[in-house]
């Protein structure tokens, strides 16, 4: 194969835990004598899976462990996993900014990496002094951002103040600024951490299109997100990482259900912490099929039912709202209810919904709860629920990728 | 794979001690330019003098070094009238000084960047001895105006013809305050100790450096001893050359060369090993 532009072969990351001091030292010496005699480093046999939550015996993990990988030429790659399941380690060993425990990686190309917008920026420089030395510590030469300075200008939207400090930019200008140099880059392999979690959602949307542009040139593109929706429509192969190592490489799709069966918690109910600063507060959230029994999964078709426990302090006019939206971050649906009274103590608030009939996937739920026209406990995204491909007639239903979100039944008229 | 693509890299765990990357350097030069473009642009924003500062500091120095050093503990400068004499040391000490602290802290300073993008390390310290550079242009306006002075309207210092020499003394001022400065800051991304020592270092180092003493108060015999400190023939040879009064030997100069050289390619080659894992341990 000639196209291949990355390849990465056994690359593995290990990281001590704790803090820097004696003890470091003295395995630092410990390590030299072994190889100093022609051996092999002992602490490189040592060392645990990352997983954070647990309690390791060993100070000794690995961020990255065999991680082996291709990417051919104008393959556009999503990066998925949970935190600290190494992705955003697999980025920096790419773009050089630390170097792997073990391993090599072979690139063939011009390659730049975008782990931050804005890198170097100085605060008290102008937008036009930062524009070029961005674009100098990203690698581009002078006479190439010269080039390209009106249209980073255009693209960035920031004109005006192109030739005052940025430190007097607004957080959203500062970025745009900073992206508009970054997407003009033009290598041939773009790395890209989340950036694009700042900015508004017209700054976003420019953002992603100037990545899809940028892909359909024939450009190798390597993209870590925890937004599935931008993935999914950016990226057509997927790696999954999970605790250091690579679960699944595949199409895009396929490795996003995958994840989302593995990694998302669904749930039947979820009991909340109670809060005695605001006058109520839900304490519990239940999820019951049409049954009324607990459930966390409902058959296609079949109506919501969600039930809120409120603990109140104080009586009064309350609204509940709740919003619906996909595992993929795409809002669906939200609502809120006409002021109810509740009284002092336990209360109960039943939510169905009978109209909506949400396709096959997995969702999540929010809700907010307001006193007296205000907002007093918002929970986003608390729990989550999947919808079955089965309906209540035992038939499956599948929705072709893509379809949307809704089952509805659409009369369609010939009229002729 | 096809590797004739000049961009073809390599990542690997660890390169050894010798390779350093040269040509690489040489394209990042535009970076290099607007590194010390920044530095000195940001140093003056929003104050009022502006560049002004880089006289006032050297010229508030020399005066309390006269008042201290001259009026009060009269230490001899050989004939040269005081204020004249600590200005010149302090115009080319203050070079090597800063030369030295400012690189020497490259990878804390620049844990940010560094953490973020790729880009030859080596560019950031090498921008900072030249943005120093700008700086002394501007603090050797002072010193040829007060040198100036005494030359045209007394008969106190003689300037010698080794002055065509100057520049090639600067620049082992700079390399050795580049090379002592990569060491450290190699040093220091794992074990901070150094950091202090540096600070109070570089004061004691200056008593040690003929800064605000000529040579010629020691012994004769006993000069040897001062010129085992390779900064003494540098700091001799320019007030020689500029007063007239010093110790200019070319074998002591030679022996400062040898040392900044050794100096430099040590700096450059730990700087080099430390670079590529530095971010895990800072």
């Amino acid at each position: 194969m000639s196209n291949i532009v990355i390849k990465a072969e056994n690359i593995s990351k290990q990281y001590r835990l704790g803090s820097i001091g004696t003890k470091t030292l003295t395995n630092d010496l410990k390590r030299w004598m072994y190889l100093m005699r022609g051996k092999e480093d002992p602490f490189l046999k040592i060392g645990e899976a990352n997983d954070r939550s647990s309690k390791g015996n060993s100070e000794y993990v690995w961020a990255l462990k065999d991680i082996n990988f291709e990417v051919n030429q104008g393959d556009v790659i999503g990066i998925i996993g949970k935190n600290g399941a190494g992705k955003s380690t697999l980025l920096k060993i790419l773009s050089r900014v630390t170097s792997p425990t073990t391993g090599q990686i072979t690139v063939n190309g011009r390659m730049a990496s975008l782990l931050e917008v804005g890198t170097g920026f100085h605060p008290e420089l102008t937008g036009r002094e930062n524009v070029f030395l961005n674009g100098a510590i990203m690698g581009m030469s002078k006479s190439e951002i010269k080039s390209k300075f009106d249209e980073i200008i255009d693209f960035s939207g920031v004109e005006r103040y192109i030739d005052t400090p940025v430190k007097r930019y607004s957080s959203g200008m500062y970025v745009r600024l900073a992206f508009a140099v970054a997407a003009h880059l033009e290598p041939e392999i773009l790395i890209v951490d989340e950036v694009l979690a700042v900015g508004d959602a017209e700054f976003q949307k420019k953002c992603l299109g100037k990545m899809k542009d940028v892909s359909g040139q024939g450009r190798t593109v390597l993209f870590v997100s925890h937004n599935m929706g931008a993935i999914q429509s950016l990226c057509s192969q997927s790696i999954y990482l999970k605790y250091g190592t690579i679960q699944q490489t595949g199409p895009t799709d396929k490795i996003i259900n995958y994840y989302l069966n593995h990694e998302l918690k669904t749930d039947d109910e979820l009991s909340l912490p109670f809060n005695a600063d605001i006058p109520a507060c839900v304490t519990q959230l239940t999820l019951l099929n049409t049954e009324g029994k607990k459930t966390k999964t409902y058959l296609s078709g079949e109506s919501l039912k969600f039930e809120f426990d409120i603990q109140a302090q104080t009586e009064g006019n309350y609204q509940l709202g709740i919003g619906i939206a996909s595992a993929l971050d795409v809002n669906i649906y939200s609502e809120l209810s006409e002021p109810v009274q509740l009284k002092k103590g336990e209360n109960r608030i039943q939510y169905g919904n009978t109209q909506v009939k949400l396709a096959p996937g997995n969702y999540a739920l929010t809700f907010n709860l307001l006193y007296n026209g205000k907002s007093i406990q918002y929970c986003e995204k608390v729990i989550n629920f999947e919808i079955l491909e089965i309906n209540q007639e035992g038939e499956t239903y599948s929705l072709n990728k893509g379809a949307g979100f809704l089952i509805t039944q659409g009369i369609f008229k010939v009229n002729n | 794979m096809s590797t004739n693509n000049e961009y073809t890299f390599v990542i690997k765990p660890k390169r050894s001690l010798w390779d350093v990357n040269l040509r690489e350097l040489w394209q990042y030069r535009d970076l290099l330019m607007l590194l010390v473009k920044r530095d000195f642009i940001s140093v003056y924003k929003q104050t009022i003098l502006g560049p002004v500062w880089f006289f006032i500091q050297p010229l508030l120095t020399t005066v309390t070094f006269t008042i201290i050093f001259g009026m009060v503990a009269k230490i001899p400068t050989g004939g040269i009238p005081e204020l004249l004499f600590y200005l010149t040391g302090i115009t080319f000490w203050n070079y090597f000084s800063s030369c030295l602290t400012s690189t020497s802290n490259t990878f804390v300073t620049n844990a940010s960047v560094f953490g973020k993008v790729y880009f030859p390390r080596l560019i950031v310290p090498i921008s900072v001895v030249i943005s120093n550079l700008m700086k002394l242009a501007i603090q050797f306006v002072l010193l040829i105006v007060v040198w100036g002075y005494y030359l045209l309207f007394t008969d106190t210092i003689h300037p010698q013809l080794s002055l065509a020499f100057m520049p090639v003394i600067l620049l082992l001022f700079a390399l050795m305050g580049l090379g002592f400065g990569l060491i450290f800051s190699a040093m220091t991304t794992k074990y901070r100790d150094l950091s202090f020592l540096i600070a109070f270092g570089i004061q004691l180092l200056m008593y040690a450096s003929a800064v605000i003493y000529p040579v010629s108060v020691v012994a004769p015999d006993k000069q040897w001893i001062l010129f085992l400190n390779p900064l003494i023939p540098l700091m001799e040879a320019i007030k020689f050359s500029f007063l007239g009064e010093g110790i200019l030997d070319w074998a002591y100069i030679a022996y400062s060369s040898v040392f900044t050289i050794l100096v430099l390619v040590i700096g450059v080659l730990v700087f080099n090993k430390v670079e590529k894992g530095f971010i895990d341990t800072v």
